[in-house]
């Protein structure tokens, strides 16, 4: 093992530990901005503050357990899973695209958006297969949830 | 006492049986069994799918098609995970051990048919629990106190996170971190927006809808995007190959008594999972059986003691739920979060101030399941033709049923914007191998816990000890202690022995 991403090798536990830990300092800084007030009588502050000390604590315990484990010489038996970039980005951006073009077009242009981006994230399925799914969807977006339904959410809308 | 609870039972099938509560009572089993064999999607991802259109309905109707949903997906599971080795829930991994190879062998249909005699027995016997037990813990929890109630629930939340699969602590963490989201919004008591960070949507709290979905929907899409392959079953079932000869009956029979014992055990327990309960129905099974060599096999009792026991606990989880407004699991935080949205606060008045909603969902777990023995037994053709489903169009498809359904609660695009946020922060939990589901069980109880909290030691003019001084809340206090007792040791025995283990063998670069 010569060249190694520095971020994958680092055993999960310390990402995880140090992720825990930075989500607790986190709420204990924005705590502190409301008032901590007494354990008699406790402001806003107090319970968030003592949530975020408990994770940031967890954290490190959780790290260093991972340091335990992962004693030198033992390779991690954990197998990783390949990334998956396509069906990551086109779920993200679907709905992504949902949103903005919810705001701006309308349900059926959002709709359909929906779900052709993220029908493309699998491989298995080409742009023909992708549209087919989305008329289908559209089909039961505007019969199901538009006409019977009576969403609030109109089918186009300009700006 | 008897009496009294035969009577309540007989005025609850009067509800249910009411056309209008019958009708969605059908509607919630039979979409919860669709959606359940659906692969890929579970009791979770069913019931917040449709918890929006619960919104708008009476409280009674919502609640039964919301149990009925629940119960009916945990049926189309089992179909999933005996046809194609595919487990769309967690706890039906452990049916696959020895489901899947009595398809192969040919048995699929008696695998099925036990399933469901296992089902219906062991939720019978679930609700025949919940029936006699619910008044007896109304009558203790009208002693409990803000000190009683945040010591139970902090049992709960300790229960949740440690007694899942996978690290103990790191459900603790994810417990911590469900509080925290649960602590976003307008504190009730000063006023003060927290964690909002300037945006005005999040000041009405974080979207129930939303979190779930997130996290048990998108999540899970983006962990298995062309990762899951169903490999379409070309297994043909009809109604005749699923009656089981009476001599399986019988070798199904105790384990399915023993299933249900350790469902039922269980399910009063708060905080432990599903899918802990089916695994140690197995392994109990396994261990007593004279031949624990069939195991794995394709032994019938595997499928029936796992089974029996998922449907009892899912029907005894509902007594601490209704009865102490304390849900045992995530999918209960579900159904107590609708019912806290109906304007229904689940405690020990629950059943005195709503005994319709009570009774008549418990008659109506009755009347679902005898609905679902009903309709699955023509209707397991079409549910072999819904598991051929390919995931490359089932995700999409649900994709667009989680985005129009978060965006009709509340009519906003906001909250589709939240499923995408807790659907990046789900998966890089799930990617960390942090369990998620106690982040639901936080979230739900994270203003009760700080109400109750903040109550206590206003009372109390700040003194700690009153969580020991409280004799029903020292013993919740204590069971805790235990609880992290037990861990403990646990933890740093598994710890050491893997650090010998390593040191043992030679080191591998």
């Amino acid at each position: 093992m010569s060249v190694r991403n520095p971020l994958t090798s680092l055993p999960k536990d310390y990402l995880g530990g140090a992720l825990m830990v930075l989500i607790g300092v986190g709420a204990i800084v924005e705590g502190t901005r409301y008032s901590f007030g007494s354990l008699h009588r406790m402001g806003p502050g107090f319970f968030p503050v003592a949530l975020g000390t408990l994770l940031a604590l967890v954290g490190v315990v959780i790290g260093v357990i991972g340091w335990l484990e992962h004693a030198p010489g033992a390779a991690s038996e954990r197998k990783t899973l390949p990334p998956e970039w396509r069906g990551w980005a086109c779920i993200v951006g679907s709905l992504i695209a949902f949103v903005v073009l919810g705001h701006y077009g309308g349900l059926v242009p959002a709709t359909a958006a929906l779900v052709f981006i993220s029908a493309l994230g699998d491989r298995q399925n080409s742009v023909k297969s992708s549209l087919l799914l989305t008329a289908v969807m559209l089909v039961i977006c505007v019969v199901v949830f538009w006409w019977a339904l009576q969403m609030n959410f109109p089918l186009f809308r300009w700006g | 006492m008897f009496q009294e609870s035969l009577a309540n039972l007989w005025f609850g099938f009067g509800i249910a049986l009411q056309p209008h509560n019958l009708w969605w009572s059908f509607v919630g089993v039979l979409i919860g069994n669709l959606i359940g064999v659906l692969p890929g999607l579970g009791a979770l991802t069913a019931i917040s799918m449709l918890l929006p259109i619960t919104y708008t309905m009476h409280p009674v109707p919502a609640i039964l098609m919301l149990a009925g949903i629940f119960y009916g997906s945990q049926y189309g599971g089992a179909i999933g995970a005996i046809l194609l080795n595919l487990p769309s829930h967690p706890p039906h991994a452990v049916t696959c051990l020895d489901g899947y190879p009595m398809t192969k062998a040919g048995k699929g249909g008696t695998a099925l048919g036990i399933t469901m005699i296992a089902s219906f027995f062991a939720a019978s016997f679930g609700i025949t629990v919940m029936l006699f037990a619910s008044p007896l813990l109304v009558a203790v929890a009208f002693k409990f106190g803000p000190a009683e109630l945040f010591s139970i629930m902090l049992l709960g939340l300790l229960a949740g996170a440690t007694m899942s699969r996978g690290s103990p602590l790191k459900g603790v963490a994810m417990t911590l971190f469900g509080l925290l989201v649960g602590a976003v919004g307008t504190d009730v008591n000063s006023g003060v927006m927290r964690f909002t960070f300037g945006l005005i949507e999040l000041s009405d709290r974080v979207e129930l809808v939303a979190l779930a979905l997130g996290l048990f929907g998108v999540a899970d899409f983006l962990m298995s995007v062309n990762r899951l392959r169903t490999v379409g079953s070309t297994a043909k079932l009809s109604y005749r190959d699923m009656r089981p000869s009476k001599a399986e009956l019988k070798q199904a029979f105790w384990p399915m008594v023993r299933g249900t014992l350790v469902g039922t055990l269980f399910g009063a327990m708060p905080g432990t999972g599903p899918t802990i309960t089916t695994f140690i129905a197995y392994a109990f099974e396994r261990r007593i059986s004279r031949t624990p060599e069939r195991f794995g096999h394709g032994a019938l009792e595997g499928v029936a003691a796992p089974e029996a026991a998922s449907h009892s606990k899912t029907q005894v989880d509902f007594i601490p739920t209704m009865s102490l407004g304390i849900p045992g699991d995530a999918v209960m935080a579900l159904i107590l979060g609708a019912l806290l949205i109906q304007g229904i606060q689940p405690g020990p008045q629950l059943i005195t101030e709503h005994a319709d909603i009570f009774w008549g969902l418990i008659a109506s777990f009755w009347i679902g399941n005898v609905l679902l023995m009903i309709m699955n037994v023509p209707m397991i053709g079409i549910w072999v033709k819904m598991l051929q489903v390919p995931y490359r169009f089932l995700y999409p498809s649900a994709m667009f049923f989680i985005a129009v359904g978060v965006y009709s609660t509340n009519s906003s695009l906001f909250d589709v914007a939240e499923v995408l946020a807790f659907g990046l922060i789900g998966a890089v939990f799930i990617a960390l191998d942090f369990p998620i589901a106690p982040i639901l069980l936080g979230y739900v109880l994270g203003p009760m816990v700080e109400e109750n909290f903040r109550r206590a030691l206003l009372i109390a003019r700040g003194d700690m000890m009153v969580f020991l001084q409280r004799p029903i809340s020292a013993v919740f206090i204590g069971l805790c202690a235990l609880l992290v007792l037990g861990q403990l040791l646990f933890g740093l025995r598994d710890a050491l022995r893997k650090r010998e283990a390593a040191a043992a063998s030679p080191a591998r670069t």
